[in-house]
């Protein structure tokens, strides 16, 4: 049965659970069919998931390897088809524990940047498994910074070959995805060279183990490169190449080429190519980082209603730990922020789908928008996802540092998302400096993207704001984060223009600005999140109480915001000191109403026991019981104690000296 | 790989260095002569034989346990060969064999022998101190249950006295009352105390310490009535065995009750002990030594860090140009340096506690306990303080290594994982924040009331003759010196005084709306953390100002000041709200010091490889790739690769079993 005390939160809700769920699905038919696949996976042993906080990396490994070619074998069964929404089903409740992920990306690099007969060479053996492949860039010395990379591929017209080379130890292709024990193939970046010219990087298809029987090709040394804080389950590889050949025509060529004779020839626009980079960073968003942060909050929520410490009363029961503001304080603002980037991933997906349309009719307007965008959110969403899973982590008490919290698991995996797909810091400064063009070209009277117009709106002023309730409206809290992003980014863009202007080298004074310029992008962001969770919540239902319980997680993010950042709202006196006695008495207020519905606003995120995989957040709440019963299946318990017999024994008879 | 020079850039860096870092390090030693003596307990580790093995990241849980209890075995054999018994130093002989990692003898060593020795009647003494001394009995600590952490009052375990037989007859009555974490606990010891609510002649007494045999002492079997076992994997400390355990109507004599305090007589009488203060001792000592542990750990990773960041060369920030190390770029150094600080911060802070207590441990013998409350509201404070700051310390220099600290080649994963539990364990930390906020408001309440109050609170003495000022806060003459920590202290004061001050009106406010004391405190209890980190942050920034006077070498002393300051200024930029709502700083001065920030980044940018070689961590003791000495990262991180698990064969089995099938199938 349920465990009481999370029956009685079920009861008290103020809202329709089940319409929640279908409103975060996109509608009931959606959340029907996943809930159909979902079944339809989890019921199949193969994909358990149970055993995997007992297993080691080859274990984790194998399984992954396992899981991912009855995969294949499922889809075909099933007759699913590679893009379809089943698959992103499946990966939801895979949670990513797969191998061979790898060779989606290698797919889709040969498809948007080789020619058609590259693709119609390469494809069909991909798609049936004949070659496994991988996607080969960062090196040991470099990642982010693609120029700097070191491999060569020198043009041979004598043989028409490129040759291969990672010349130094830096150059050693580092951390790709299933390279280290699983790809046959993998696409290999490299600095082009014809002639004695360098030509930048460019795309190779290279064959790096026999199809026979598995052994790297010659020239070639692979391996994986060792344990992680997470991704066991990876083999992510070293590749070291020396004068390895690979024929003309395995350099991906839809946008450029080397022709037999070494002249090199370039048509078409790359920026194509630079969208689908772009696009990349926000299709991690919803899998690899909101997914784990609602699951971390369904957990540490669910627990938090069910475990009792202290009292709150004399004479009364011990609390719930979720009755203690402080809990509240940690957690709540996280469910507000999980709700926040759910909305955030739709309006970038949206605006992506709108930037791909009109890519395809050969408008490149809206592309250092888009790029600017991807980067910015990629950033933000990943650094607050990440933080806001630790916060859960640690409100767990000890329990959460257990393995069978299934916290600690999805910190060290979420927590990579700050790297991968570009360096936060470096895709902040990136956004900044979209930012800075755009107040330049406002303050010129340019026209500027739609989404920054604001930046042209700036006019000091008070907050009008006289009592606390005043800050539970939208429009007060609204111009408050727009002031400050304006501030901020003004203030960049007039200290860059000093240091220039007073004889200061460009790039000198950018990077002087780099701290300032980092945290007014993220101030945009911030900002471009509330108006958005506003829009949100002002186009919802008012049925079933959804918009109203919705209106309250929103208010409670962004004055979670700006209680989190006083110092930048009292800035330039927009908000007085007293405005923030306001705020902090709004947003405590706040946290005891949505304690209330704390508990069915993460059953909406509607996550199977199996995919949550933990045993504080399991829908039943019976923790201790499966906490206990699951540990008992933990290795240390079900063998022996090899160290008793060669080590205690021993010392506990005083016979150590003898060993 | 051995006679590898050193990396040209670390070469230049220290070359440019500005004082010699030996002088630094015994500063943090407190004296050239303990730094001389920790090198030499290291060595005596590092060159034994004995303490070698394989990379611990490439083994499996249980290879870990058993090294770890392999290695226990010997240190404590070795540490009674050689003659070592100050605690200092055993502790840092146990470091050095750990590498930092916990152990299974832990709980034995740090707090079954000392609860022996403080709760044991002499007979005991004789009967289960000696035994335990020669490890002929393994014992741990089980107190915490799985229902029940922090609120020792609500552990279910019980013990009830049977006059019949004179025996305890123990029972874990529920699965929240199953013992749960204990290290030690779940493949280890023989032995536990355990502690139960006592129950004689139908009445519950509360907590007390019994001594539990809970395995054979010839074949390591769990007894009859004992269920016990490993709790399974957690976030690191994989070397120890934490572990469960149940009893089912588990009878012990009398006589093994710890009653040198507290007594059962033989007809069920219960005699009660003088007082309980004392148990504050060992608190204040374990969680003085937790403010140390983050002071070291932040180090740990600081070092790697800034390490690998003069090492590392990545992008351009002047177009044509070489690519720079990342260590010049302004974020970078914004990362790193303030963390810097905050680890000198809290190493001379981490001192400051070790050294009062001991200071006051000799009047708690003589059974003056009068400044032991202020030190333990202080500890508990500074204990949740550190660890915090130090556990997102250590991820963030983790993630300004790029993707390669994500590695556990980097040490950092490691470090991490090993720190982070200290958050939670000894008192969860939200729960010492509002331990330290009971002090605060108490001292708040008795200056409101014309009482003086002493040592660290004090600055709340000043509060009544501010509010007589006429002017409105805001108004006020602002006279901080940014350059000045002194004078920056004063604004740290004024703002942890304003705090304070707020939670305790909020709580006021509170107690004029509602009906009970707990529901006030606990609507007020966000603005009591806050008081809290104030309160703790300003004697962060005044131990480390009053340390500078102490340096006596000009160089160091000013690179310290720099830090210092950095410590103190990077301190208010990121809490600009509270001083300026408080009207402590105005915005001119908000700008300064941001702008000043900026300007010691670039000051402290050339002695940054020097201050962390300062904190003298060996390579064997670091554990990062990353992080060496001679700066030798990519050939070392490739050569370590190539131990991993994975590539123990050419082709890996699961290409014979799942690939290849796939691809004849498909």
């Amino acid at each position: 049965g349920v465990n009481p005390d999370l029956a009685g939160e079920r009861l008290a809700a103020s809202f329709s659970v089940e319409l929640l769920t279908a409103s975060l699905d996109g509608s009931a038919e959606r959340t029907r069919s996943r809930r159909a696949i979902v079944e339809a996976i989890e019921s199949d042993p193969v994909f358990s998931q149970e055993n995997q906080y007992f297993q080691s990396q080859n274990e984790r490994y194998e399984a992954a390897v396992k899981r991912a070619v009855y995969l294949q074998k499922k889809i075909r069964e099933m007759g699913w088809t590679e893009n379809s929404p089943e698959i992103q089903h499946i990966h939801r409740c895979l949670s990513g524990d797969i191998a061979l992920v790898l060779h989606r990306i290698f797919k889709r690099s040969i498809s948007v940047l080789g020619s058609d007969k590259q693709i119609d060479k390469w494809i069909p053996l991909a798609s049936d498994y004949q070659i496994i492949g991988s996607y080969a860039q960062t090196e040991l010395g470099h990642g982010t910074y693609l120029q700097g990379l070191e491999t060569t591929a020198v043009f041979d017209a004598a043989t028409q070959e490129f040759i291969l080379n990672t010349p130094k130890i830096s150059a050693m292709k580092w951390w790709p995805g299933d390279m280290g024990r699983s790809a046959t193939h993998t696409v290999v970046f490299a600095q082009l060279y014809v002639h004695g010219k360098c030509y930048g990087v460019h795309p190779f298809i290279l064959q790096i183990r026999s199809l026979q029987d598995h052994s790297p090709c010659p020239g070639v040394t692979v391996g994986d490169i060792g344990p992680k804080m997470s991704f066991q389950h990876t083999d992510n590889g070293f590749l070291q190449l020396q004068n390895v050949r690979v024929p003309r025509e395995n350099m991906l060529s839809k946008f450029c080429e080397v022709q037999p004779d070494g002249t090199y020839v370039r048509w078409g626009s790359q920026k194509i190519n630079y969208f689908t980079m772009t696009s990349v960073r926000i299709s991690v968003l919803a899998d690899e980082v909101i997914l784990p942060l609602m699951k971390a909050c369904t957990i540490a929520i669910r627990y938090s209603a069910v475990r009792r410490q202290s009292k709150l009363k004399p004479g009364e029961q011990e609390a719930k730990i979720l009755d203690y503001q402080t809990q509240q304080q940690k957690l709540l603002p996280q469910l507000a922020t999980a709700y926040a980037f759910h909305f955030i991933n739709i309006y970038l997906h949206e605006l992506f789908n709108r930037g791909y349309q009109e890519i395809q009719g050969k408008n490149f307007d809206s592309l250092p928008e888009l790029h600017a965008f991807s980067s910015g959110f990629k950033a933000l969403v990943t650094q607050h996802g990440t933080s806001g899973v630790e916060i859960c982590l640690r409100a767990c008490g000890g329990h959460g540092y257990s393995l069978l919290s299934g916290l600690p698991s999805l910190y060290t995996r979420i927590i990579a998302s700050c790297i991968y797909e570009g360096e936060n810091t470096v895709l902040l400064l990136q956004t900044a400096r979209f930012l800075i063009k755009c107040f330049v070209a406002a303050s010129a009277g340019q026209p500027i993207p739609p989404s920054v117009t604001y930046l042209s709106s700036v006019k000091p002023g008070k907050c009008p704001a006289k009592d606390k309730v005043d800050f539970l409206s939208p429009e007060i809290y609204l111009k408050a984060y727009e002031q400050m992003a304006i501030r901020l980014i003004s203030s960049s863009a007039a200290k860059l223009q000093h240091l220039i202007q007073s004889g200061v080298a460009k790039y000198e004074a950018w990077n002087q600005c780099t701290v300032q310029l980092e945290k007014a992008a993220k101030a945009h962001c911030h900002y471009i999140t509330v108006k958005n969770f506003v829009e949100t919540v002002q186009k919802l239902d008012n049925k079933a109480g959804i918009q109203k319980i919705m209106k309250h997680l929103c208010d409670l993010f962004a004055l979670h915001g700006i209680f989190s950042n006083t110092g930048d709202f009292l800035y330039d006196g927009y908000l007085t000191a007293a405005h923030i006695d306001l705020v902090t008495a709004s947003y405590l207020d706040l946290l005891a109403v949505i304690r209330k519905d704390a508990v069915p606003l993460v059953d909406a995120f509607d996550f199977t026991d199996k995919s949550l995989n933990s045993a504080l957040g399991c829908y039943d709440g019976q923790v201790y019981q499966r906490l206990y019963e699951w540990a008992q299946k933990s290795p240390t318990n079900q063998q022996g104690n090899p160290a008793y017999g060669k080590y205690l024994k021993p010392l506990l008879q005083n016979t150590l000296s003898k060993l | 790989a051995a006679a590898m020079v050193m990396n040209a850039d670390l070469r230049r860096e220290r070359a440019a260095a500005t004082f010699q870092p030996e002088l630094l390090t015994h500063v943090l030693d407190g004296g050239a002569e303990r730094t001389r003596r920790r090198r030499e307990i290291e060595a005596l580790v590092v060159n034994d034989p004995d303490f070698q093995h394989e990379d611990l990241n490439f083994l499996s849980r249980s290879q870990r346990y058993e090294q770890a209890i392999r290695k226990s075995s010997l240190m404590v054999m070795k540490l009674r060969e050689r003659g070592i018994v100050d605690p200092d130093e055993i502790y840092m002989f146990k470091s050095f064999v750990h590498r930092g990692h916990p152990e299974p003898l832990d709980l034995h060593l740090g707090m079954f022998l000392p609860t022996l020795l403080t709760q044991a009647t002499p007979e005991q003494q004789d009967r289960f101190f000696m035994p335990a001394w020669n490890l002929e009995i393994i014992g741990t600590y089980a107190q915490t249950e799985m229902g029940h952490g922090t609120h020792l009052r609500g552990l279910e375990t019980t013990a009830t006295y049977d006059p019949a037989t004179q025996e305890f007859i123990l029972n874990s009555p529920t699965v929240t009352s199953i013992k749960w974490w204990p290290g030690g606990l779940g493949k280890t010891s023989n032995h536990a105390i355990v502690l139960a609510q006592l129950y004689t002649q139908g009445q519950c007494k509360g907590l007390h310490a019994f001594v539990v045999p809970i395995r054979h002492l010839d074949t390591h079997e769990p007894l009859p009535g004992i269920t016990v076992g490993d709790i399974g994997p957690k976030f690191g400390y994989d070397e120890m065995d934490n572990g469960y355990l149940k009893m089912d109507n588990f009878r012990i004599p009398r006589e093994n009750m710890l009653m040198k305090y507290a007594q059962v007589e033989p007809d069920g009488t219960y005699v009660k002990p003088l007082s309980d203060k004392l148990t504050y001792g060992t608190m204040v000592f374990i969680r003085s030594i937790i403010v140390g542990d983050s002071a070291r750990a932040l180090s740990r990773a600081c070092t790697i860090a800034i390490r690998y960041s003069a090492v590392r060369h990545q992008s351009e920030i002047k177009a044509g140009e070489p690519e720079p190390q990342i260590l010049d770029y302004q974020t970078q150094q914004y990362k790193l340096f303030p963390l810097l600080a905050t680890a000198y911060a809290f190493h001379f802070v981490g001192t400051y506690i070790k050294d009062t207590y001991r200071r006051i441990s000799a009047d708690i013998i003589d059974g003056d306990l009068s400044e032991l409350p202020e030190l333990h509201a202080l500890t508990a404070g500074l204990k949740a303080f550190s660890s915090w700051i130090a556990n997102s310390g250590i991820e963030e220099c983790r993630m300004a290594c790029g993707g390669h600290g994500y590695s556990r080649c980097s040490g950092l994963p490691d470090i991490y994982v090993t720190f982070t539990p200290s958050c939670t364990y000894e008192g969860e930390n939200t729960v010492m924040m509002l331990q330290t906020a009971r002090f605060l408001i108490k001292s708040y309440t008795q200056v409101s009331s014309g009482q003086r109050v002493s040592g660290m609170v004090s600055y709340l003495n000043d509060l009544p003759r501010q509010h007589i000022q006429p002017q409105h806060v805001a108004a006020r003459p602002v006279t901080v010196l940014i350059n000045d920590p002194v004078s920056l202290l004063e604004a740290y004061k004024a703002r942890a005084a304003r705090l304070v001050e707020a939670a305790a009106k909020n709580l006021q406010a509170e107690l004029n709306h509602r009906k009970s004391k707990e529901d006030a405190w606990n609507m007020t209890s966000v603005d009591l953390v806050r008081a809290s980190d104030a309160h703790c942050h300003y004697v962060t920034v005044k131990l480390f100002t009053a340390k500078l006077s102490e340096i006596s070498n000009a160089a160091v002393r000013a690179v310290m000041t720099d830090l210092c300051l950095l410590y103190a200024l990077y301190g208010i930029s990121k809490n600009t709200g509270d001083f300026l709502q408080a009207g402590i700083l105005t915005n001119t001065q908000i700008n300064q010091v941001n702008q000043r920030v900026k300007e010691l980044l670039a000051i402290i940018r050339p002695n940054a490889v020097a201050l962390v070689d300062s904190f003298d961590f060996s390579d064997h003791c670091l554990g990062s790739v990353l992080g060496r000495y001679d700066g030798n990262v990519y050939e070392n991180m490739f050569e370590w690769a190539k131990k991993s698990p994975l590539n123990k064969t050419e082709v890996h089995e699961s290409f014979h079993k799942h690939l290849k099938p796939m691809q004849a199938k498909l």
